[in-house]
């Protein structure tokens, strides 16, 4: 599924990315294959929203959110 | 020994700057390019004096922005000015992971490094335990532990730049060669490059590389080519591979808990900023903080600048006899510095806040509030802080546009920023509301005056997001726009830091653009005193004649001869010229005058309107101007000059006009070339003759 697919508060794992310009600075952002992100908020407008992943937050736009592919993680 | 700082954005890489050097810093430029070079000295423990280069922050060598395009220069190129004998890289110890990705990729250039872990009593509070031993015998290199906001561990750090080896012994990270085998060898045989990292960085980045001429870019394209290099595949396999060697090390080195940034004081902080509500009313209530700021905490400071050069202009001219040399000194020089000075005020508060805004992390939740506004109209989040600075002065708004790595948004933001209005507008504007809009209150509290006055305010930034949105549609790049910003964590603003910028920037402003202000206006004072000699005698013999000086008192007599010598001076005769063009937008060549010298910069249309109304002092009292302005009749038809419909016009003019040199000057400083600063004055100029014709011919 898409990040952006994920609901506020969420977690998932990322596997792949859509994009590969992007992929490239995405990963240089701390976005790695197998890093766990957590969705933390949309902008008061919708867009963008606000991630964080390797233990701080990053804030994307929405299309560029879509192009990062994750598994999401369920909490018991 | 030079020395230079590498970091991440938010790691307090500037802080570490300050401590190490103190207030002995200066600020150049990197040859060639904008971008501002801090260099300071520091004194070792054993007594030896080093330079310390602050370079900009950036995530990777692979630069996004032209801040960070330096950062490769500089490393890459060892015949800059300014390449290191020895690499600090800071880094943020509570986000080693990310952090260390700039690392590693600056260990392989093989310069020799330390690693910096700053704000290390910070991961101390979040529990994230790091074996400093441990991570520097997995990197090679001297880790030291500091706190540059709290000043720890600062002479250590010295320390270990005095003991710092003169060759590089870091360990390897990753295999560069096997990224790209023959053509990393290739290129350190024909460019002449020793290291392989280097050579690699060259493959993926030469055509954005200044120092390589056109024969070894090409050179590079066709190896490139012969080898099937593709830079993005191979940046990739980099990129993950240094991020495997990373994992590996902070697996063996640093154990920490899992944090979920919701209960961190940044998340709760962040519920309220970016709050569908609060959000929005607190940035509004920043927004007229820093206005009201500007305005009123200014007004003290830019008094006593304008009395202090009243006083200088007064006892300067007791001390020297009065001439032609007395009257370029003053009229032309110091009237001209004065101009420029009296906006230090304006400019050191406005790059006070903004320093706050950033230093704070606040000014990343206004872009991320923004920046869905902002993007559509062909802006973007980040181009919200320099049009907001747009109210105060453009120059250094414009100065602010550095960190949109986005060229399209940052050329539209540069675009359109001069059409906010101003502080400069602000005296045209109150004296020609005073003119024509009456003094009233409707419904017990709205002022006409003040509403009109915040109408002029709003065509401004309505302009600006029109005509953003028209240069969105009109400029086609294939770059695409893209918005990943780290929001930072919240932290109380560093005060030294900010006095910093605030000189910083008010030095770079004085020295750069007031240059151009004073030799302006010198060559306006030079155009308005001279005029074609055959004119000029005749209005002086017409002044020496008895008849006249009979028919005015002595001060009356100055003040028309002044007068008269203007309409016959240059500047007068160009006003004179341009009368037929600016008559349908309801302006007479005086009007015409003070739209020629307005060029050098707005405010000087009140003094010039003074002048050509024989007046002598228009500066502290513009009431005398008001009424013979009131009065001012057409010579042919006998109707008032101004009205409502001419004012109105001539405002509007104000408004859009492009008629500041200081802004022409910084437009190409910023954009390296005559292009976009011909273009803007261009737009501009045409937007406000036809926007103040049609004003005109609709309420005249």
């Amino acid at each position: 599924m898409k990040l952006t697919a994920l609901k506020p508060g969420t977690t998932g794992i990322i596997k792949a990315f859509t994009d590969l310009t992007l992929s490239i600075k995405l990963m240089e952002m701390g976005c790695l294959p197998g890093e766990q992100v957590t969705f933390e908020r949309i902008a008061p407008l919708g867009d963008p929203i606000a991630i964080s992943v390797s233990g701080y937050q990053l804030s994307l736009r929405k299309e560029e959110a879509a192009t990062i592919i994750i598994e999401e993680v369920k909490y018991t | 020994m030079k020395v230079a700082l590498v970091g991440n954005p938010n790691t307090g890489k500037s802080t570490l700057f300050n401590r190490l050097t103190g207030l002995n810093q200066k600020i150049g430029n990197f040859p060639g390019i904008t971008v501002d070079k801090k260099t300071g000295h520091c004194k070792l423990p054993n007594g030896e004096q080093i330079e310390v280069i602050d370079l900009p922050g950036c995530y990777s060598l692979y630069p996004k922005s032209k801040d960070e395009s330096i950062v490769l220069e500089v490393l890459t190129n060892s015949k800059n000015d300014a390449h290191p004998d020895l690499i600090i890289v800071i880094v943020d110890a509570t986000n080693l992971k990310r952090n260390l990705l700039l690392f590693t990729q600056v260990a392989d250039l093989k310069i020799p490094v330390i690693l910096a872990l700053n704000m290390i009593d910070a991961a101390n509070k979040e529990k994230i335990i790091i074996d400093i031993d441990k991570l520097a015998q997995h990197l090679g290199v001297q880790v030291v532990p500091i706190s540059a906001r709290k000043n720890e561990n600062i002479e250590l750090l010295k320390q270990a730049i005095a003991d710092a080896p003169a060759i590089a012994l870091q360990r390897e990270s990753i295999a560069i060669n096997e990224l790209a085998p023959g053509l990393i060898s290739q290129i350190k045989a024909d460019v002449k490059v020793k290291e392989d990292y280097v050579a690699l960085l060259l493959a993926h980045q030469h055509e954005i590389l200044d120092y390589l001429t056109v024969d070894e870019s090409n050179h590079i394209e066709s190896l490139e080519h012969a080898n099937g290099f593709h830079s993005q595949e191979s940046q990739t396999k980099e990129t993950i591979a240094r991020y495997a060697f990373i994992g590996d090390v902070l697996q063996h080195t640093v154990k920490q808990q899992p944090k979920r940034i919701v209960d961190t004081p940044t998340g709760k902080i962040d519920r309220l900023l970016t709050h569908q509500v609060w959000g929005f009313a607190i940035f509004l209530a920043v927004l007229m903080l820093i206005f009201q700021a500007i305005f009123s905490w200014a007004a003290y400071p830019m008094d006593l600048i304008e009395r202090f050069f009243g006083w200088l202009d007064e006892s300067g001219r007791q001390l020297m006899p009065p001439g032609v040399l007395a009257d370029l000194l003053f009229d032309g020089i110091l009237a001209g510095l004065g101009g420029v000075l009296v906006f230090i005020p304006q400019i050191a508060i406005l790059f006070g806040f903004i320093a706050i805004l950033e230093d704070t992390g606040y000014m990343a939740r206004i872009t991320f509030l923004m920046d869905k506004i902002m993007r559509k109209v062909g802006l973007n989040g980040k181009s919200v802080v320099p049009m907001i600075g747009g109210l105060a002065c453009a120059v250094p708004s414009i100065m602010a546009t550095r960190n949109i790595e986005s060229w399209k948004d940052r050329i539209i933001t540069i675009m359109v920023t001069p059409l906010v209005s101003c502080s400069a507008r602000l005296p045209v504007y109150t004296l020609l509301i005073s003119l024509v809009v009456p003094d009233e209150k409707h419904w017990g509290f709205l002022n006409l005056q003040g509403l009109a006055l915040m109408a002029m305010y709003l065509i401004g930034v309505v302009g600006a997001i029109l005509v953003a949105w028209v240069m969105k549609k009109i400029i086609q790049v294939k770059e695409s726009s893209y918005f990943i910003l780290e929001l930072p964590v919240y932290r109380s603003p560093r005060w030294k830091n900010v006095f910093l910028t605030m000189y910083e920037k008010v030095k770079t402003f004085v020295l750069q653009v007031g240059k151009v202000i004073i030799a302006m206006s010198i060559i306006l004072w030079v155009m308005a005193t001279y005029g074609p000699p055959k004119r000029m005698k005749a209005v002086e013999a017409k002044y020496q004649t008895p008849a006249y000086q009979i028919k005015y008192s002595p001060d009356e007599l100055e003040y028309h001869y002044a007068a008269e010598r203007l309409e016959n001076s240059y500047v007068g005769i160009l006003g004179r010229t341009i009368e037929p063009v600016i008559r349908p937008l309801g302006f007479d060549w005086k009007i015409g005058i003070a739209l020629i010298t307005s060029f050098a910069a707005r405010e000087v249309f009140v003094g010039t309107m003074a002048t050509i109304y024989n007046m002598a002092e228009p500066e502290d009292d513009t009431s005398g101007i008001r009424e013979k302005m009131a009065n001012a009749r057409d010579a042919v038809t006998g109707e008032p000059i101004y009205t409502v419909a001419s004012a109105f016009s001539l405002m509007i003019f104000y408004a859009f006009a492009m008629q500041c040199l200081s802004t022409v000057a910084v437009v190409y400083r910023e954009t390296k070339s005559w292009k976009w600063p011909a273009i803007q004055f261009a737009y501009m100029t045409a937007l406000a003759y036809f926007a103040s014709l049609l004003v005109y011919q609709l309420f005249k």
